[in-house]
């Protein structure tokens, strides 16, 4: 049976806010995966188009924002509420850093659509495609409430940071071998980078959604042992 | 004090089913609830106030200090001194301010004028009225305001020196400002008092307790700490009732 709030306007206030979250979700997503097409297909358009619905991105921050103000100050969530309030403020927060990490990447693609291709780039879209999911599976876990995807979130983010290693040596050695190279591998390997970035904040994400299903902090666990 | 077991009924109709519940010392414990859930049936208990409603009827153990005070040693007026009261509804006497505070010890049989003005002036101090009241004293206590009567009750009950204070939603009647007022106070009596509070504002309880206990149907569902009970309850029941929730 599914529980709903007796209020029915603090019901659809909730509701709201969770769609607008995934809407932002799904804009950050788009971003990430078109900002590094347009460096793999050379397309300088492409790239504008996602630096422009950057705007978007950052707009829904700052709505979601004070939706959650207001419900905080209107509503005085608990539990559960309280959780799902507090996860969203912060989850809009990288969010809108993810947004910014793909118009990173889309500028340099607008560079690079502008000078010879260097190589094959199948590693940075494989770098691309896993920290799409693992935002992906992250909002999923957040719109289910699901920990267990949450975690699987967690444990994917290992393959992401070998991944990019692997890219980042790449690079380094197609710079040694041919200095002409090096602006253009330059670009690449911070685009790698941001997308190591990217991933880093759907793990936080994921982190936030463990914390609201479950109310135990799982942050800075690595420290702890 | 401390409740084991505790059940009462009113006729055949159980009202609180085997509760068990510390209200830890010098602390404040809130009771939550729907509204005919056994919370102020539970708060008469603990000083046997339901023995003057006929047909009422109590079983298990309640323990002040230790002790039982249902087996009859602790007679039921000692006990009351020591476990004092204050209602939703203010009920000064129509009295003087004086009287009013003076009344339980006029009964415990103190008659001393001086010792009587120096408790009264005592209490009104530990009630957060005195600076309001003490150019009147012998006026009748009716002519306060709603929020003022509700601390005049609680330096009546203070008069006496009691252990524990029992509270039945002393602020649901009050103003933003007249209620502040009393959560203040309650912050403050608690360095001295073992407090117990029923209310119906969420927020209050989450403002002026160390211990939420929330009862549904007579039953204790669940007691934890205030900020466990608002952040992540145990009990679904409780999740449902603290986020206002139904099935
Ligand atoms: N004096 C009484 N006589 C008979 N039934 C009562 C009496 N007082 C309360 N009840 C019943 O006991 C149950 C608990 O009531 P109460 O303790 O007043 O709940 P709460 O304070 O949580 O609203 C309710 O069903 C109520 O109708
Ligand atoms: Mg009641």
């Amino acid at each position: 049976m599914i529980k709903t709030h007796i209020d029915k306007s603090y019901e659809a206030e909730l509701h709201a806010l969770r769609e607008r979250l995934l809407e932002m979700g799904g804009l950050v997503e788009a971003a990430i995966a078109g900002s590094v097409r347009a460096i793999v297909e050379r397309d300088a358009a492409m790239a504008e188009q996602v630096i422009r619905k950057d705007k978007l991105v950052n707009r829904l921050e700052v709505d979601i924002d004070g939706a959650c103000r207001r419900i905080l100050a209107l509503r005085q969530p608990a539990a559960s509420d309280l959780r799902f309030i507090t996860t969203s403020l912060k989850i809009v927060t990288d969010l809108e850093r993810m947004g910014d990490l793909a118009v990173n990447i889309a500028r340099r693609a607008v560079d690079l659509a502008q000078t010879p291709a260097l190589r094959p780039l199948h590693d940075l879209g494989r770098l691309a495609a896993l920290s799409e999911a693992a935002l992906a599976k992250a909002l999923d876990a957040f719109v289910t409430a699901d920990p267990v995807k949450a975690e699987e979130v967690l444990e994917a983010d290992d393959h992401l940071d070998a991944l990019y290693l692997k890219v980042f040596n790449e690079l380094l050695t197609t710079m040694m071998e041919d200095p002409r190279a090096i602006r253009r591998a330059t670009s690449l390997m911070f685009s790698a980078k941001h997308l190591e970035r990217f991933g880093d904040h759907a793990t936080n994400v994921a982190e936030m959604v463990i914390f609201m299903v479950r109310g135990t902090d799982v942050r800075h666990a690595k420290n702890k042992d | 004090m401390e409740a084991r077991k505790l059940q009462v009924a009113y006729g055949e109709k159980i009202a609180v089913k085997d509760v068990d519940l510390v209200l830890p010392e010098k602390q404040v414990t809130a009771l939550i609830g729907p509204s005919g859930c056994g919370k102020s049936t539970f708060l008469r208990a603990l000083n046997r106030m339901n023995d003057l409603i006929p047909g009422a009827s109590m079983k298990g153990e309640v323990l002040l200090d230790g002790e039982s005070v249902v087996d009859g040693r602790l007679d039921a007026v000692e006990l009351r001194r020591r476990v004092g009261m204050v209602f939703q509804k203010s009920n000064p006497f129509p009295k003087s301010i004086f009287e009013n505070v003076a009344y339980g010890l006029r009964v415990a049989g103190l008659n001393d004028r001086t010792l009587l003005l120096e408790r009264v002036i005592r209490s009104l101090q530990g009630a957060a009225l005195w600076e309001e009241v003490k150019d009147r004293l012998q006026e009748n206590a009716l002519g306060l305001s709603g929020g003022q009567q509700q601390r005049l009750c609680i330096a009546r009950a203070l008069a006496v020196q009691p252990e524990v204070l029992l509270m039945d939603e002393p602020a649901s009647a009050l103003d933003p400002l007249a209620t502040a007022k009393i959560e203040d106070l309650i912050h403050e009596l608690k360095a001295r008092y073992t407090i117990a509070i029923v209310t119906h504002n969420m927020q209050q309880a989450a403002r002026v307790s160390d211990t939420t206990a929330f009862f549904y149907m007579g039953e204790l569902v669940e007691v934890g700490s205030t900020e466990q009970i608002f952040t992540n309850p145990r009990e679904p029941r409780t999740e449902d009732y603290v986020t206002g929730k139904f099935g």
